[in-house]
């Protein structure tokens, strides 16, 4: 199958890791990978912080561009729900931007939905021998509705334990410019969201969006708590003769 | 009381304090994890709850959609029932309608049972001024009425104070305002009822007035409804002559028989019960039974620009459960009186700018005390989109004067990527000097790096890899 | 005053703009995609068993046993004094000991001196363990059935009904309501539930059969 790859700006800025795990994967299980390179932002922290107007500019460009693929894979929770949840509502009743999300959000995929539901895989042959526990991300859990899904790939893993999180529903306090705004809070969220995480004596935490991760992971790093924060996609990419690096 | 919200700092500011309080967290953390699993527990029972969410939020809209003739029926049914209806298009023309009714009756005292819509008119201060005491009934606003303190939880006013701090106000304050404290009064929640019950009950007893809010108003038949667990309520409904309820115009529901749905959702979410000990329901006056003068005085105070904004509307199907300030992870660290409101946590966050204008500083932050999680939607018994509308509120303050900096900031970022190229002209600098990335950032940028590590600056981006691998023109479009 | 009421009805109307003209309320659907009832048990059983999760102290006696289970009651709790309305059956308390103190108007005070009152009810609901009160027949006013510290409430099987979508329709809004799901009680403290605050601290409740 041909997967239309959507990186999102932060990952493609910040954490390549993720999409070359991506790629990797997909090419592992048998499938095309394109990248269009148009691609940019979907515009999810100016639709989040007020500022509509920029959100629909990036938006257009975003439709414009997967406006011919089969699937789009997102691989960051709350950029696929800002384009599947948020991109609906976003332009004029009727308007070309209206008709466009409407056509293109129901082909936009979170990494585990494209898996499971469409390529129809729980077990990726991956190999990954270490303990992990799992944060569900807000916009996974409640937008995309990810469900079990996350935690039936993870379990496939060779090698790997897969420890509960207390509390795991509950938002690490990154929501984006709330944690600029909002400071105070956000690390306070935060800290407890670590200190939950460090309790389950996992070595690594993994999500399927690297902004929840960013945070977390940077508290974690500051209390010197020793667990690594590592996409999902690149648990799925590890093998035996090439694993990840955490 | 002469407590009062006006003048409080900004949601940013006063969570700073809250957050760096550790009683406060500690107290907020116990209770708010209680309530949330109590609710959870009932909610879990009804395999059918999410049909009546939908019916609850559906009654509401129609109500809503047709309010000015749910508010004539209503009115026409209290009036040919024997209660009188008032209108009031503020909250100084209610109080002055509540304070000319008290008046006349020659009374200088009023008991009071527990009411939203009394203390966002802050009605207290009001009848005050007008030389007449107002004594709050329900436990919560019973301590903080003694401590002269403000609300911070919409069904727990008191949601802040341990039973520590309870018995201290007690001990220190209940003289003042009546029965004073039992000698060696222990900290026993049990104890404290007892006190409370004790202080209050004489007073119930003699009182000639009451005042009240009202859960529910029925258009079709004129009743009120008011739901409690103490009996405070049905004390104050029941034994004085006059009763005066101030009802907000956003509390009528249709008819009789919609009630089925709202008596399911409202107990189940608010405390976390099956039912509440006391519903009391009551159309007019009935003769030789409880008041033999009743009046109603429906309150807009803002709400008609609340119903005017077609995404901000849903606000006003609210029934104050307080769900979603139990599930609220801000709430749970900041507490009520950061939002600065007699309405905290995210309904208060949407509320309270509807209500009062996004003009003030407070107002204005409101919108954006939360981290969008979504938690409080998925919890609401009316499906209120509180993401949605705090979204919608965070467009018209980001419109606004104080935003200039943060506009151009925020249109310099879209600039940057509404573009391949210029991205990727970004992303490459940035890569350039990644060895440069200070540990802690100046300016905006302290507020991530004083508790967190930033991460690392890849040697290149995704982007740039793609192309490398992929080799000129191979995936691109 | 009446200038308000123009005004807001006013406000309303032009706040309201975005309706359609020709809309009418019962245009707006209202899904009841929700139970009548949600099982749990057979329907007496379970009114029991959801009363006295609320505290309440619940007794399950034959309809010829109800004077005899209320005597049993008052004993214990060793109420000599009890209000009544003024209607309840004569054979009630035909064999108890306390006396009763018919309600005609007695002044507060008064009802503040008894040990308790005992009455009847309009509708009990199973699966909220509620009972509601009408101030019709065996009730009396509201304030009867509030003063009072110990309230022994008497409920025939017949009138328990599944749940609050049955109850509403045999209730009529005209008249006072009150519901009762236990003692009164209290959680402001800590989140805590405590039993017994301004209303009646104790509960009783005797189903006929």
């Amino acid at each position: 199958m041909r997967i239309a790859l959507f990186i999102t700006c932060l990952n493609d800025t910040l954490f390549p890791r993720t999409g070359k795990a991506v790629v990797r994967l997909l090419e592992r299980l048998g499938h095309k990978v394109v990248f269009p390179e148009d691609q940019t932002c979907c515009g999810q922290m100016h639709y989040n912080t007020g500022y509509r107007r920029d959100a629909q500019r990036l938006a257009v460009r975003f439709v414009e561009t997967f406006a011919d693929a089969d699937a789009v894979l997102v691989p960051s929770g709350s950029c696929a729900a800002m384009v599947r949840d948020n991109y609906p509502r976003l332009g004029a009743p009727g308007s070309r931007l209206d008709r466009a999300a409407a056509e293109v959000a129901p082909r936009v995929l979170d990494l585990t939905e494209l898996l499971v539901d469409v390529l129809g895989v729980t077990d990726v042959g991956a190999y990954f021998p270490h303990t992990v526990t799992y944060h569900p991300t807000c916009h996974g859990l409640r937008l995309l509705g990810l469900g079990d899904r996350p935690y039936r790939l993870l379990r496939a893993v060779r090698g790997l334990e897969l420890v509960e999180l207390a509390g795991a529903r509950e938002c690490c306090g990154f929501g984006g410019t709330f944690a600029v705004k909002n400071p105070d809070v956000s690390a306070a969220m935060g800290a407890d969201k670590a200190r939950r995480v460090a309790d389950t004596g996992a070595e690594v935490l993994c999500a399927v969006d690297n902004s929840c991760l960013m945070h977390i992971g940077g508290t974690l790093e500051r209390a010197r708590a020793g667990v690594r924060v590592v996409h999902l996609a690149e648990i799925l990419a590890s093998t035996e003769e090439e694993p990840a690096r955490i | 009381m002469s407590a009062t919200f006006v003048g409080m700092p900004a949601f940013p500011e006063a969570a700073r304090a809250a957050t760096g309080d550790a009683q406060l967290r500690h107290n907020l953390r116990r209770a708010t994890h209680t309530i949330r699993d109590k609710r959870a527990a009932v909610v879990g029972e009804l395999d059918d709850w999410a049909g009546l969410r939908a019916a609850g939020k559906a009654v509401k809209d129609r109500t809503l959609r047709h309010l000015d003739v749910y508010l004539e029926r209503f009115e026409a049914a209290v009036t040919a029932a024997g209660g009188q209806v008032h209108w009031a298009a503020d909250a100084a023309e209610a109080n002055r309608v509540v304070t000319d009714l008290v008046l006349a009756t020659g009374e200088r005292d009023v008991v009071k049972v527990k009411s939203m819509a009394t203390q966002e008119i802050e009605l207290n201060q009001a009848l005050a001024e007008a030389g007449i005491t107002a004594y709050e009934t329900d436990l919560a606003e019973l301590i903080v009425q003694l401590s002269d303190d403000l609300p911070s939880h919409i069904l727990v006013p008191a949601i802040h104070r341990n039973r520590a701090e309870i018995r201290e106000i007690f001990r220190d304050r209940m003289a003042a305002w009546g029965a004073p404290a039992p000698d060696g009064l222990g900290d026993d929640p049990r104890a404290l009822a007892e006190a409370a019950r004790v202080h209050l009950r004489e007073r119930f007893l003699r009182t000639r007035v009451a005042v009240s809010g009202a859960n529910f108003a029925v258009a079709d038949t004129g009743t009120l409804v008011v739901l409690e667990s103490e009996g405070n309520g049905r004390m104050c409904l029941t034994l004085p002559d006059t009763l005066i309820s101030v009802v907000g115009i956003e509390k009528l529901v249709p008819t009789w028989s919609d009630l089925e749905v709202f008596l399911q959702l409202l107990p189940r979410s608010s405390t976390g019960e099956r039912m509440n000990p006391y519903t009391s329901t009551w159309t007019g006056v009935t003769p030789g039974d409880g008041p033999q003068e009743v009046h109603v005085v429906l309150l807009d105070n803002g709400r008609t620009d609340v119903l005017a904004d077609t995404v901000g509307r849903q606000a006003l199907r609210c029934i104050r459960c307080s769900a979603c300030l139990n599930i609220c992870p801000v709430y749970e660290r900041t507490g009520g009186h950061a939002y600065g409101s007699v309405y905290p946590g995210p309904i208060g966050a949407i509320l309270t700018p509807q209500l009062r204008g996004t003009g003030g500083a407070v107002e204005a932050a409101l919108p954006f005390a939360s981290s969008l999680c979504g938690a409080c939607y998925e919890v609401c018994p009316v499906a209120i989109d509180i993401p949605e509308v705090l979204v919608h509120l965070r467009e018209e303050v980001a419109g606004g004067a104080g935003h200039r900096a943060e506009r151009a900031a925020m249109g310099a970022a879209g600039w940057v990527l509404g573009d391949r190229r210029r991205l990727d002209a970004a992303q490459r600098a940035a890569s350039a000097a990644r060895s440069l990335a200070p540990r802690h950032l100046p300016g905006p940028g302290a507020a991530w790096t004083d508790t967190r590590d930033l991460p690392e600056i890849p040697e290149e981006s995704f982007r740039s890899w793609w192309r490398r691998r992929s080799g000129p023109g191979e995936g691109a479009r | 005053m009446s200038g308000s009421r123009e005004r807001i009805l006013g406000r309303v109307r032009a706040a309201l703009a975005d309706v359609p003209a020709a809309e009418r309320p019962d245009d707006v659907a209202v899904p009841r995609d929700y139970a009548a009832a949600h099982g749990g048990g057979e329907r007496v059983a379970l009114f029991a068993e959801r009363v006295a999760d609320y505290r309440a102290v619940v007794h399950r006696v034959p309809a010829d046993g109800l004077a005899e289970a209320l005597a049993r009651a008052l004993a214990r709790r060793g109420a000599r004094r009890v209000a009544v309305p003024a209607d309840l059956p004569g054979d009630w308390l035909a064999a108890a000991d306390a006396v009763a103190v018919p309600d005609g108007a007695l002044p507060v005070a008064e009802l503040d001196a008894v040990d308790g009152v005992v009455t009847g009810c309009a509708v009990a609901i199973a699966e909220t363990g509620t009972i509601v009160l009408d101030a019709g027949a065996a009730q009396g006013r509201r304030v009867l059935t509030l003063v009072p510290d110990y309230h022994l409430c008497v409920v025939r099987a017949d009138q328990v009904v599944d749940a609050v979508p049955q109850a509403l329709p045999r209730l009529d809004p005209r008249r006072p309501l009150t519901w009762i799901s236990g003692p009164s009680a209290t959680s402001d403290i800590e989140l805590d539930r405590v039993e017994g605050v301004h209303g009646p601290r104790t509960l009783e409740v005797v189903i006929t059969e």
